[in-house]
């Protein structure tokens, strides 16, 4: 099963869970099982064409999915998948 | 550069520097000369502001337009209780002048636009981003691609931290990755909450704005391996750090291979704020609202803020956090007025925006100052 971290801004959608454990084989799997196990997530990940929202980047241990195969980057059991979202806060 | 002089005060302050082989008085001298911009005074310029300041900057821009308020100083650890009220660029600099004598405080005491950023940064060698907000970020980095200055970002959000070092041109003239190369594009306004509304932990800034002035100064001295090309993560709530890899992107828009933006846009609008719709939005006063309370009219009442602000006080409305809009949009009605309220008016502003523009609703007011100034007028009357 691989690992998929979650940002503190979407832990209210996941019960304050930081980690979840997917039985997936893809990137895009992976973050669709964590979507149907959390349906209140799904709309913070996905857009209305299902595609994973573009200011979220996806990291496969310290490397951007983006320069492996993407969303179809495949995962091996013991991968750790990291959900990047842009923050912005620091003042008020 | 002209050489700098040190003082014997400023080799005897700065003298666990100087015993530094990597640092020495070469590094010393770098900092001296060296012109930083810090872009916002807030809960990570606390602390980046002090930190360059005590290392001997020699000159720090400030830059903020907000005043100091009792709800800065759990974190904001620059300022004192007696600050409260004054200019944050002034505070900061009187703090950062009894600091440090030796150096150079420039107060710019403006919000920082399209208009005057490239004016106001190009002066300096490098800028440090410790901005709250989606638009000024992106405007933050414009400049300074455009400019071609190193960025030092940091940011944080209720546990987590991010750090990196971008736009930065290394010995070889290799330009690192910047901000839009991370993320091309921001999340739509709703969608992630600032720090206003979700909170933050006091001590992260500290934790996070400290490593942000170690980047600074590795930039300016050379010292180090800058995190250029990596993303510094940071999860205080389980003690985890990560630290993942950032590309550039062939179709950055700023640096890319066809860059589309050649001069600062409106921020604003590509973040999805559209300043003119937001003053079209209807509002209804407090004065108003408590006639409204006391009349036979029907109304319906919708509090748009989070949980825990439900939960230290409410004034009865139907609670909807603005995040979960859409999905309760059927709870909100549309045959009578409809007044929405938050602490202050800014996010029940962009809940009647998108359910007037994706729901069609016509019927629905904004509360002038939100619960803040119903009590107010409540208490005072």
């Amino acid at each position: 099963m691989a690992k998929v971290i979650i940002p503190t801004p979407l832990r209210k959608f996941t019960d304050n869970q930081a980690a979840f454990e997917a039985n997936a084989e893809n990137v895009y799997d992976a973050i669709s099982a964590l979507a149907d196990a959390y349906p209140d997530i799904h709309k913070h990940l996905f857009d209305d064409k299902n595609q994973i929202r573009s200011f979220l980047r996806i990291y496969l241990g310290d490397e951007d999915i983006n320069v492996l195969d993407k969303e179809k980057t495949a995962l091996k059991a013991e991968d750790t998948l990291s959900i990047i979202p842009a923050i912005a806060g620091g003042i008020n | 550069m002209a050489q700098e002089i040190f003082s014997k005060e400023e080799l005897s302050r700065y003298s666990r520097h100087l015993i530094i082989p990597e640092f020495n008085i070469e590094g010393q001298r770098k900092l001296k000369a060296a012109k930083v911009l810090v872009v916002g005074t807030g809960g990570l310029g606390a602390p980046l502001l002090q930190y360059l300041a005590a290392a001997g900057v020699g000159t720090i821009g400030v830059l903020d337009f907000d005043v100091v308020e009792d709800s800065n100083l759990q974190r904001q650890v620059l300022f004192s209780t007696s600050d409260i009220g004054k200019s944050k660029v002034q505070a900061a600099k009187e703090r950062l002048e009894g600091l440090n004598p030796y150096i150079n405080i420039i107060t710019h005491n403006v919000l920082l636009s399209s208009q005057n950023a490239l004016e106001i940064v190009k002066d300096y060698d490098l800028v440090a981003d410790g901005t709250d907000n989606f638009p000024t970020r992106y405007l933050v980095n414009d400049a300074c691609v455009l400019l071609g200055k190193p960025n030092v970002y940091a940011s944080i959000y209720r546990f987590d931290g991010q750090v990196s070092v971008f736009n930065y041109t290394d010995k070889d003239g290799v330009v690192g990755p910047n901000y839009r190369d991370l993320f091309p594009s921001p999340p739509p306004p709703g969608l992630v909450p600032s720090c206003a509304e979700g909170g933050v932990l006091g001590v992260l800034p500290g934790i996070i704005g400290s490593l942000q002035a170690n980047e600074v100064i590795k930039v300016i001295t050379g010292v180090g391996e800058p995190l250029v090309g990596r993303l510094f993560l940071f999860d205080a709530m389980n003690f985890e750090t990560r630290t993942v890899k950032v590309y550039r992107d062939e179709n950055n828009p700023v640096n890319g291979k066809n860059p589309t933006v050649t001069e600062l846009i409106d921020y604003q609008e590509f973040c999805g704020f559209n300043m003119k719709q937001q003053d079209d939005v209807k509002s209804i006063s407090v004065s108003e609202f408590l006639e409204l309370q006391n009349s036979d009219e029907p109304y319906q009442l919708i509090d748009v803020r989070e949980d825990f602000e439900y939960e230290i006080s409410n004034i009865e409305g139907v609670h909807i956090p603005l995040a979960d809009v859409e999905d309760e949009v059927d709870q909100i009605v549309s045959d009578k007025k409809v007044v929405v309220h938050c602490k202050a008016g800014g996010r029940s502003k962009k809940a009647i925006q998108l359910l007037e523009k994706d729901y069609g609703f016509t019927n629905l007011y904004n509360l002038t100052g939100g619960i803040d100034a119903y009590y107010e007028e409540v208490d005072a009357n």
